[in-house]
């Protein structure tokens, strides 16, 4: 069971009380209409699936409530760091390319 | 050399200190007509098909590890085919058949058993589900009955259908040809008859680039034991599949998740077939030595560690004491992960890529052991003749862009 530290509630928690809500980063394109089928695909179903740093969206479910991001090591499953919603990736190691 | 009652008292008379080796190690050579990453169940039988129903004999397959060292050897081998949609019935059914003459075919016994499978009901929706796949199945001429609890029950003694639990049994869902096979004969015996036609088999060799000429066609792989050239190249390394496209540049549907399983302490033959249970998270066979094997869920999280949480395995365990009352005092021996290529609808990607003369075959997800002979069958056909052979053809990567999935979240007997 990995110990997860929310970011607003500043303290670390079972992850029981975490839902995983996968890949972070990932824009909702904003004119829906405009979108290629291509582009659709990649948006829904297309994913880096790093084996290594990985950002990803988890929601305390059972606690405030809140969707946040944490940057995880999918090898060793460490947590380097968790960050708010909306805030870009921090700066530790490459972003992964292409399932790299 | 052939098994057979011959052979077996030859060996016996010489003590068996002189079995052959079953396979083949050569050094990779400089090119190949095509070239498998993965020596699992599926690449093997790949490379066996190949060689022996399209004549390709220049073929390898590479294997970062050892052969059936990563799902092929970690999964709990229930073999089945009672999916709900038309595409999967196809290829799981084949599978099935392919099952039952796979001994005779390979001369290795696979120790395939068709005990039964029965997937327990416990609410009004899954008595709705269950029966809509059973007569889903008995229109493309797969059995699959339902079955009264007291049936049930008959059928396996041990089960618990008392009204008092939290989640009583209501009935059950049984494909009595569904049933296990032995994991390790299987890529075992893939690998012997694979070598015997002509196949490198090459293990210790990741592969850590796949090489692309001017146009963008594959031209090879480079492996830790050196640079090996192929026109064709097919992926089938089930939870690194997204590693590996990635060095053709090719981003894939696919989130690798750890699924465990368990075995007990081996204890005199009880649980007489398979029995799993999607509402309360039930999955237990028996082997042939005696242990239950038990499969538990995925964690919620992707990772490639091949562990995952003990509360994972618990889970499991809470719902296997109340089904099997008398189970409660046993000891679990071992548990361990292994890494599942799970895809958006929960069906597999077998066909071409964008990437000339690469092919994929993936997403097997939590359930890719009993579909490892008809995976390999069809895969095979569709790298011989670079088009996807017509029972693979639904399952193509393209799916995700027309919008045509598979969807068998409800056939998958593993939480996920």
């Amino acid at each position: 069971m990995l110990l997860i530290t929310c970011p607003y509630c500043c303290t670390a928690r079972p992850e029981s009380e975490f839902r995983y809500s996968g890949e972070a980063h990932i824009a909702r394109p904003l004119e829906p209409a405009t979108v290629s089928d291509d582009d659709w695909a990649a948006f829904l179903y297309m994913r880096t699936n790093p084996k290594g740093l990985h950002a990803e969206r988890w929601r305390h479910i059972h606690g405030c409530g809140r969707f946040f991001n944490a940057l995880r090591n999918t090898v060793t499953d460490q947590i380097l760091k968790t960050y708010p919603a909306g805030t870009p990736r921090p700066g530790l190691g490459a972003p992964a390319e292409g399932g790299r | 050399m052939r098994f057979s009652l011959f052979s077996l008292a030859r060996q016996a008379l010489g003590g068996h200190a002189r079995w052959p080796a079953q396979w083949r190690s050569p050094e990779p050579k400089a090119a190949y007509d095509a070239v498998i990453v993965g020596g699992g169940g599926h690449g093997l039988g790949t490379a066996y098909y190949l060689a022996k129903e399209h004549g390709l004999r220049n073929i390898a397959v590479v294997e970062k590890g050892w052969l059936g060292g990563g799902n092929t050897g970690r999964n709990t081998t229930i073999i089945r085919s009672n999916y709900l949609w038309e595409e999967s019935e196809a290829i799981y059914e084949l599978s099935v058949k392919l099952w039952e003459t796979l001994s005779d075919e390979l001369n290795y016994n696979v120790m395939y058993s068709p005990r039964g499978v029965m997937m327990l009901a416990h609410t009004i929706h899954d008595i709705q589900v269950f029966k809509r796949h059973v007569h889903a199945n008995r229109l493309a001429g797969i059995d699959n009955e339902w079955l009264t609890p007291e049936a049930a029950k008959d059928f396996c003694p041990p089960l618990n259908i008392s009204p008092k639990l939290r989640y009583p049994v209501l009935g059950a869902a049984l494909q009595r040809r569904g049933g296990t096979a032995r994991h390790d004969a299987v890529a075992w015996g893939y690998a012997r008859a694979a070598s015997a036609l002509g196949v490198d088999i090459i293990e210790n060799a990741e592969v850590t680039a796949i090489r692309r000429d001017a146009s963008g066609a594959v031209e090879g792989v480079e492996t830790t034991r050196g640079v090996i050239k192929a026109k064709k190249v097919g992926v089938v390394a089930a939870g690194h599949t997204s590693v590996l496209m990635g060095m053709a540049g090719v981003r894939m549907p696919l989130e690798s998740y750890p699924l465990q399983a368990l075995v007990s302490e081996p204890v005199k033959p009880v649980l007489p077939c398979v029995v799993m249970s999607n509402t309360v998270h039930a999955y237990v066979s028996q082997s042939d030595k005696g242990e239950l094997v038990i499969g538990a869920g995925t964690d919620v999280y992707t990772s490639y560690s091949q562990t995952g949480g003990l509360h994972v395995s618990a889970h499991t365990l809470d719902a296997i004491c109340d089904l099997f009352p008398t189970f409660r005092r046993m000891r679990m021996m071992r548990n361990w992960g292994g890494i599942v290529d799970v895809t958006p609808d929960r069906s597999p990607i077998i066909g071409l890529t964008p990437v000339p003369g690469l092919y994929v075959n993936c997403g097997w997800g939590t359930g890719g052991f009993k579909a490892t002979p008809g995976s390999a069958f069809v895969f095979a056909a569709t790298m011989a003749h670079g088009e996807p052979h017509p029972i693979a053809a639904p399952f193509s990567l393209e799916r995700f862009t027309t919008g045509r999935l598979i969807d068998e979240a409800a056939a998958a007997a593993v939480a996920h």
